[in-house]
């Protein structure tokens, strides 16, 4: 057991706000449009900027005329690699935080092509009308060279990368002799899986306004996870002073992964602002948000070996990814295989195919919400063949330590979690055969997957001002993508301080805050929240410092760990009638305000000895038309075991909107790329399907109870993720379970079942 | 942007008047027509804005049927009480399509004259033949999951995009149109065309045509008919196939028969033999599956879209199924 930095009276107090159901402290802004989002700013001489997408998929272009564009009255300028100024050689100084290892892409660099829709001009016009209308006339001619976009046809020509991202670590090596073992299993399961390339989609489409101002500097507004990763890169790009720009971004409408890197409209915007040295908007329409980052199209093959009792005796998971030319991305997808089970011969192998696309970009549970739903059809397959309960079977190999490392678990609830969500599903009245269940034409499957996702933590830096009025203000310079960001850290400050909700403010989304990781990988709970909490214990101790020293003082002597901080109060624990205001303190002691920062680390020693993971159990219905094919999700049954829930209302949404994600994984996503042209054709929401509110039925959100001291000062794990991980299995099981007819490439969509159900 | 000219029509005849320049454009929910124009795909260069036309009224007919005028909207077509009544097909298959919001801006003038989804339609960078002329046609041999398996060319394989028009189709309606050379009606089987080597070309219109009303005949096969539409989502989709089916029953016998399908080809596709094959024998499932045989005797799949064949066979099925079994027009 690891030594835990005691925690004084935190989170002791039932009443404090942590783990209440506060409603979001930014939602009247939010439902009342006061919120304002990276394209909604302006100044009055604001131009607009309209990026030119490339026609072809790889070449170079051979010529770019300008002319037709450049004659319309109103338009400014056009940049293309033909005229940009001078930017930074050195590939590091184009790095961000979230870049894999690798060659970074820059926007207008050369002549050369290295994906469809990749940036190659910029129009800045007047209005956004005309700069539309002029990116219409730039004439470019290309020659072209042949370029390979098929994941299926180049899944032979693959490397095995390293640790090429952070976040990532390679496979472990095999554990025993797996093939051997695959081999002398008398029940044996050997699949393949594929699963398309997904675009994030956010609503809000990625837009940067540049504001210019008077003395020279910039005022960014930038959609981004990570203002100041997007501050760094810019100030690398442009060669400009740190002190010079400022990004904010202080409201995101949706992300899913899409705003960890910078992307190339902040570029574009930064480079017309530099240049013409006036205010530029540049957002990227729809079909332009299929010209950066995706969720990889990957293939994947699970063999589960395992004895008539159930008992695994061999799992091998192998996947092979898309990876653009230039960077190796990398989200391993294989290793959550060797940590969820135990299993004496396993084989983890990842390998990455190089592609003629734009980088992949970290999505929702990237990785897992891949490879664990591939685990966990070919466990329901294995438990088919076994004739044993899905959720049995699981529970026979369940891992009490981490397979992967040998190492115990934090907190691991699992278990709970199968056992609350099938009782909430009602999962015992399920009859095992196919096409068991009916009601009229409609076959009913219920299906069931675990999910597994990590609990990390980075380091966070906050500030904390207490006025003499008794207001705080927290800061940290990290993001809210509609996550709640705002709400649980106002809690936490509030719970620590015992202050009423309404007294704290919380700021984030601007880079001149402390410091702050990209807001990703469900970490920000863990991460930001321990430094608030930080942050906050200090003004705590100084608050009981200071009454101890007023004059007749009913805290006087009384040690920090015997003051409770309630209703804006200090109270002697032990003695309720011994309390002194916040306000009365600081005004006692003519302290006009109280600063403090702080920086929070992960408990790197309990790190390094124990696995941090959330975990979750999926039950799903499904009714599957038995004539059309057509597949329906009836009810939805989430159990998650994620530590402590800081607030249940935000951290349901959370879970919530991740199985609506599930679902769209599961049924409907997918970017057709023709391979001719090496570009996804079905670029819009019309034709990129992603679930409308009739896809999406009842869902029911579990919170198991976990207690876990070694996570963080919080207990808290983040559950922006492992809502969507074991769902399009759960979906895939489900269909089987209805029809008897087994799909293994995702999204199922009704052709592939009608194929089975002939 | 790029300029185009904007007048208000004060009249039918004010609007056909102005139609006549070529370039010409006649706006009204505006629902496809912005889109694409902002899209590049289309660019007229003068606009006639025929929203405020009197046209937008439902009347009975002298014949017992019900004319539809051509700016009435998609969501008041749908939800009158007569066409729920005495055309309930209609009404399901504009309930069907697109959104609240859009049904509220359509109208059913506009609705006949909807331009394809097709991927490559709206990819200015890609070749479209229905686009851009003799630039080829990309789904052909490209991704084409949603696209024609039924009278289909070799220069185009688009499908028309409609609900409403699949159940004009099954129900014969008429399309009145006036233009420069006076008033006629245009039978719907007649109205769409099939690509052919002129897919650039979706309708017989001609230029300076205005649509001013639809009419559907006293027939409404209110007591026997569904619109039955099968698509990739919920809500909010475009139909891989959809089914307008309406009989006449005597007894357990077919005695007329309509059947339309929509998402399978350039326009809602019709077959009289097919209805012919239904026409007087039992309603069982084994005659409908003949019958749907009989309608896609001819059916071409591609790469991604082969599965409609058999998933319009089953739909045709199941269509006529709901549709035999009915009794009564269904309230919503």
């Amino acid at each position: 057991m690891i030594a835990i930095p005691s925690i004084p009276g935190f989170l002791r107090e039932p009443n404090g706000p942590i783990g209440k159901p506060v409603n979001r402290v930014d939602g009247r802004k939010k439902v009342t449009g006061d919120a304002h989002y990276a394209a909604e700013f302006t100044l009055p001489d604001l131009a607009h900027g309209c990026i030119v997408s490339s026609a072809i998929a790889r070449g170079r272009i051979t010529r770019i005329d300008t002319a037709a564009a450049l004659a319309l009255p109103g338009v400014i300028h056009i940049f293309t690699h033909e005229n940009r100024p001078s930017l930074a050689w050195f590939d590091r100084k184009w790095k961000d935080d979230d870049a894999p290892k690798g060659s970074p892409f820059r926007p207008l660099y050369d002549a050369e092509i290295h994906h469809a829709l990749q940036p190659v001009a910029l129009v800045i016009a007047e209005s956004f009308e005309l700069a539309r209308y002029a990116a219409r006339l730039v004439h470019i001619e290309y020659e072209v060279a042949p370029h390979q976009t098929n994941l299926r046809a180049n899944r032979a020509n693959t490397f095995t990368p390293g640790k090429d991202k952070g976040g990532f670590q390679p496979p472990p090596k095999p554990r025993g002799n797996p093939e051997q073992a695959f081999l002398d299993s008398p029940v044996q399961v050997d699949v393949e899986f594929t699963q398309a390339a997904e675009y994030h989609n956010p609503m809000e489409m990625h837009a940067t306004t540049v504001l210019h101002h008077d003395d020279g500097t910039l005022t960014v507004h930038d959609k981004t996870q990570g203002a100041q990763n997007c501050h760094t890169y810019v100030c690398n790009v442009f060669g400009l002073p740190k002190s010079a720009v400022r990004v904010m971004s202080p409201f995101v409408g949706g992300a899913f992964g899409s705003g960890l890197r910078p992307q190339h409209q902040l570029f574009m915007a930064m480079l017309a602002a530099t240049q013409l040295k006036r205010s530029v908007r540049v957002e990227l329409s729809r079909p332009q948000m299929f010209s950066f980052g995706h969720r990889p199209e990957t293939i994947q093959r699970v063999a589960l070996g395992a004895d008539r009792d159930g008992t695994l005796r061999a799992l091998i998971h192998e996947a092979v990814q898309e990876s653009s030319r230039n960077e190796n991305y990398v989200e391993i997808v294989v290793n959550w295989s060797g940590q969820q089970y135990t299993c004496d011969n396993v084989r983890l192998d990842y390998k990455l195919s190089r592609l003629d696309v734009h980088t992949p970009q970290d999505q929702r549970a990237p990785g897992a919400a891949t490879g664990v739903p591939a685990l966990e059809i070919a466990m329901d397959e294995l438990a088919c063949k076994l004739g044993m309960d899905p959720v049995e079977l699981r529970l026979k190999n369940y891992a009490e330590t981490d397979p992967n490392t040998g190492n115990p678990f934090s907190s691991k609830e699992l278990r709970a979690c199968f056992q609350h969500g099938a009782e909430r599903f009602g999962w015992a009245k399920r009859t095992p055969a196919p096409r068991s269940m009916r009601e009229g034409r409609e076959l009913i499957g219920w299906g069931m997957a675990a999910g597994v996702w990590d609990a990390m933590q980075g380091q966070a830096a906050a500030k904390a001002v207490l006025g003499v009025d008794g207001k705080l203000v927290v800061s940290s310079a990290t993001a809210d993508i509609g996550t709640g960001t705002y709400t649980v850290m106002t809690q936490i400050a509030a719970d620590v301080l015992g202050l009423p909700i309404e007294e704290v403010t919380f700021c984030l989304g601007d880079s001149s805050l402390p410091t702050a990781p990209i807001e990703g990988g469900s970490w920000t709970v863990s991460t930001v929240g321990s430094a608030v909490k930080a942050v906050c214990d200090r003004v705590r101790s100084q608050l009981v410092t200071l009454a101890g020293k007023l004059d007749n003082s009913p805290l006087k002597g009384v040690a920090e760990a015997d003051v409770l901080f309630a209703d804006g109060h200090l109270i002697v624990r032990n003695d309720r009638s011994r309390r002194l205001s916040i306000t009365d303190v600081m005004r006692g002691s003519g302290t006009l305000s109280i600063e403090e920062e702080a920086r929070a680390l992960p408990y790197l020693l309990a790190r390094a000895r124990h696995t941090f993971a959330t975990h979750s159990a999926v039950f799903v219905e499904v009714r599957v038309d038995e004539d059309l094919g057509t597949i329906r999700v009836a009810r939805v049954v989430s159990a998650i075991a994620a530590g402590r829930i800081i607030n249940p209302k935000t951290a349901r949404s959370q879970i919530q909107g991740a199985v609506v994600w599930g679902i769209g994984m599961g049924l409907e996503e997918e970017a057709f790329t023709d391979h001719r042209l090496g570009r996804v054709m079905n670029h819009d929401y019309a034709e990129y399907h992603v679930p409308v509110n009739a896809d999406v039925p009842e869902i029911d959100v579990l919170f198991v109870e976990e207690h876990d001291d070694m996570v963080n000062a919080l207990g808290a794990k983040g559950v922006g993720e492992i809502g969507i991980v074991g769902v399009p299995a759960a979906i895939a099981n489900a269909i089987h379970h209805a029809t008897g007819v087994r799909v293994r490439d995702f999204p199922i969509t009704l052709d592939k079942v009608l194929a089975g159900l002939r | 942007m790029r300029s185009f000219t904007y007048a208000r029509a004060d009249s039918a005849a004010d609007a056909v008047g102005r139609a006549g320049a070529s370039g010409t454009a006649f706006v009204a929910g505006g629902t496809n027509l912005l889109d694409l124009m902002k899209a590049d795909v289309v660019h007229p260069e003068r606009l006639v804005d025929i929203s405020r036309l009197p046209l937008d009224r439902i009347e009975d007919t002298a014949e017992g049927g019900l004319r539809l005028g051509a700016l009435a909207r998609n969501a008041d077509t749908a939800y009158d009480e007569r066409v729920q009544t005495r055309y309930p097909m209609l009404s399901k298959a504009i309930l069907a399509g697109a959104s609240a919001q859009l049904r509220n801006m359509a109208t059913n003038g506009g609705n006949l004259l909807q331009r394809t989804r097709c991927y490559y339609f709206y990819d200015t960078a890609t070749p479209c033949n229905k686009r851009e002329p003799g630039s080829g046609c990309g789904a052909i041999g490209g991704v084409n999951r949603i696209h024609a398996i039924l009278g289909a060319s070799d220069q185009c394989i688009a499908v028309h995009p409609s609900d409403l028009c699949v159940a004009l189709a099954a129900l014969e309606a008429v399309v009145q149109v006036t233009g420069p050379e006076g008033e006629r009606s245009i039978p719907f089987a007649e109205f769409h065309r099939l690509p052919g080597d002129r897919p650039e070309i979706d309708t017989v219109l001609r230029p300076g045509d205005l649509i001013t009303a639809i009419d559907l005949p006293a027939k409404g096969f209110a007591e026997h008919s569904t619109y039955l539409k099968i698509r990739d989502r919920a809500s909010y989709a475009f139909a891989l196939v959809s089914v307008a089916a309406g009989l006449e029953m005597d007894g357990g016998t077919v005695r007329d028969a309509r059947l339309a399908l929509g998402g399978v080809a350039h326009k809602p596709w019709r077959d009289p033999e097919a209805e012919a094959a239904l026409i007087g024998k039992p309603a069982t499932p084994d005659q409908f599956r003949g019958a749907a045989r009989v309608l896609l005797r001819d059916a071409k799949g591609h790469e991604h879209n082969s599965f409609k064949i058999e998933l319009a066979e089953r739909a045709i099925v199941r269509a006529l199924t709901e549709a035999a079994e009915r009794k009564g027009a269904p309230r919503p």
